[in-house]
């Protein structure tokens, strides 16, 4: 049976590109840098909208950092974009220093997170970005997993002060979440409730984890699963409440293993709730050119791959 | 302010820098005495900075209405943090907690301990022209006609991103900044021509848009003039560079001619002996 529907399939980079249209209108603040590639990261309309307000830096990431903490000195909301790849592991110093440590209200905001960019293979796959983003004192993180809430979390990120790092993608998936929801950063969204085993996913593995979820039921497993769309600060409440209640977990998420969604969530449970749990992400490799699909099965990053995590981290429960 | 007291106010400044730098035993006089004339010129001349009805500067984040200035090279930071507390954005006293635990005169300036006049981090180079360029751009969607300032090493044009920076700027027509680069000649490793040539920076600068001036920066009375002409240069909706040729540990004459000063701190034999070729003008914190 079928615990959530759709009817559309978007990608998230354009539910970012509809939030900055919304803010282009109802927030005179925000400002946006691309680093040539305005397609990609669908900011058309809101160049439209404001001319003034978008600044072309060309393809030089470095500088569209600085620039960024420049403008939110003079009173403005820069969200800097571009791929994931180059808006965080090319420029991790300048972020660290002008924005994290200088505390700035910058939004460094990526598309093409992750395997699921497919066929230009793995100089652009990053999936180390949640974790270098992570580390950073003071950052947020934040992976949303459609395009609704794409859109919802980029105008929460307009509205918070201080830095954020806002990551999303390139593949059109299911558009479940509700259209002008309310995003609250930091707070997770519990999608199914279920008593055996609780699945923490992010991202587009968030749609994943409720199609294993319908499997597991099929074989009589009631599975939990929590949209994690914060990876930071991690709603560390919800967590604890699902664990005490299920007594194992399975993390997904589209990044490596180390340093990412799990990493988090297993810190926290090692010291407060010491409990078995399963990975569902990229175990210490590289990705490769694919289409995007064959990808994450090959790499296992889909809904099989949750429910065999899953019933293994039953299983030690049990043990 | 009279070249004649700007260059008293340099002399305490000097001082200021070897005292903290001796204090803690660790830091950069060189390139902090080099600069120290243009930085004295700019707070204590140029700058138009906000201010109460008596006079006492005000530190706003956003720069609002005011000149501001950013220092790229954030090892110099004892001659910033000497020039700010000498202008009155806070205690000259705390000058001597430099470099110490729980100071906020950290190594290299940082907002993070929140001292007033600090807006950025520095230190980790090539970042400072971006940021400066970035707070330009957010003056003129403002409608403020302010003037940004930037500082740069010669040794810092090694870095990538300084390049970045100078595409950008008169690309976008920002023609509301003017930096400096402090041609001494000198980095950590010897001669900036024998570790990384910078070649022609004038004419680097200008393949790259810029309108670019030249001035010796250890001249109190040159500098001032040079910041005039720069301003001139505005209508032609460019950026200006101006190219400052200084002295390491300019005002001090055992620690010049070489780059042995970049980031070692004097003996107390030393310190005295150089603070008996600097006036104590203001009197010592």
């Amino acid at each position: 049976m079928a615990l959530f529907t759709y009817e559309t399939k978007k990608d998230t980079r354009s539910g970012f590109g509809a939030g900055m249209e919304y803010l282009s209108v109802n927030n005179p603040k925000v400002v946006a840098l691309c680093a040539d590639l305005i397609g990609s990261l669908k900011l058309e309309a809101f160049i439209k909208n404001s001319p003034e307000r978008f600044f072309q830096t060309g393809i030089a990431e470095a500088n569209m950092i600085g620039l960024a903490a420049g403008l939110s000195i003079g009173g403005y909301v820069p969200f800097a974009t571009t791929f994931a790849n180059f808006g965080t592991g090319r420029v991790y110093d300048q972020i660290r220093q002008s924005v994290a440590y200088s505390g700035k209200n910058v939004k460094i905001a990526c598309s093409h997170a992750g395997l699921t960019l497919g066929e230009d293979g793995a100089t652009h796959q990053i999936l180390e970005d949640i974790g270098l983003m992570k580390m950073l004192p003071g950052m947020v993180v934040i992976n949303p997993c459609d395009y609704n809430q794409t859109k919802a979390a980029t105008i929460a990120a307009a509205e918070y002060d201080g830095p954020v790092y806002l990551r999303f993608g390139r593949p059109v998936v299911p558009v479940f979440t509700p259209e002008n929801q309310k995003f609250e950063i930091g707070k997770a969204l519990h999608l199914i409730e279920g008593s055996d085993v609780s699945i923490f996913a992010t991202g587009h593995l968030v749609w994943e984890a409720i199609i294993a979820a319908e499997i597991l039921l099929e074989k009589g497993i009631h599975a939990e699963v929590i949209n994690i769309h914060t990876i930071k600060p991690l709603d560390t409440q919800a967590i604890h409440a699902s664990v005490a209640k299920t007594g194992c977990v399975v993390s997904a998420e589209e990044h490596q293993i180390n340093g990412g969604l799990g990493d988090s969530i297993a810190q926290y449970l090692a010291l407060n709730l010491p409990t078995p749990q399963e990975f569902v992400g990229v175990n210490d490799s590289f990705g490769e050119s694919g289409k995007p699909a064959d990808l994450m099965e090959k790499y296992g990053l889909n809904a099989q791959a949750i429910v065999d995590k899953a019933i293994k981290a039953i299983a030690r429960k049990k043990a | 302010m009279q070249t004649i007291e700007l260059q008293k106010v340099a002399s305490q400044v000097r001082r200021d820098i070897l005292r903290q730098v001796h204090g803690c035993q660790s830091g950069h006089p060189g390139g902090s005495l080099g600069c120290t004339d243009l930085l004295v010129e700019l707070y204590f001349n140029s700058m138009n900075l906000k201010s109460d009805v008596s006079g006492q500067v005000e530190f706003h984040m956003d720069g609002l209405n005011e000149d501001v200035f950013f220092l790229s090279n954030g090892h110099i930071s004892p001659l910033l943090y000497s020039v700010l507390a000498r202008r009155g954005y806070f205690p000259v006293a705390e000058l001597a907690s430099f470099r110490k635990l729980n100071t906020r005169l950290q190594g290299h300036p940082t907002p993070h301990e929140h001292l007033e006049g600090i807006r950025i981090a520095s230190g980790s180079l090539g970042q400072g022209l971006s940021v400066a360029i970035g707070v330009a751009q957010a003056k003129k969607l403002n409608g403020d006609s302010s003037t940004v300032y930037c500082l740069m090493g010669d040794g810092e044009q090694n870095e990538g991103q300084v390049w970045e920076a100078a595409m950008y700027a008169p690309h976008h027509n920002v023609n509301n900044l003017i930096a400096f680069i402090d041609e001494n000649g000198q980095q950590i490793d010897g001669p900036t021509e024998k570790v990384m040539n910078n070649l022609d920076l004038e004419a680097k600068y200008k393949a790259f848009g810029w309108q670019v001036l030249r001035v010796d920066g250890n001249d109190m009375a040159a500098i001032t003039a040079v910041i005039q002409q720069a301003k001139s240069l505005f209508v032609n909706n460019k950026p200006v560079m101006v190219i400052m040729k200084t002295e390491m540990g300019a005002g001090v004459d055992f620690m010049m001619h070489s780059h042995k000063w970049h980031g070692v701190a004097p003996n107390d034999e030393q310190l005295a002996l150089a603070l008996g070729q600097l006036e104590e003008t203001l009197g010592d914190y």
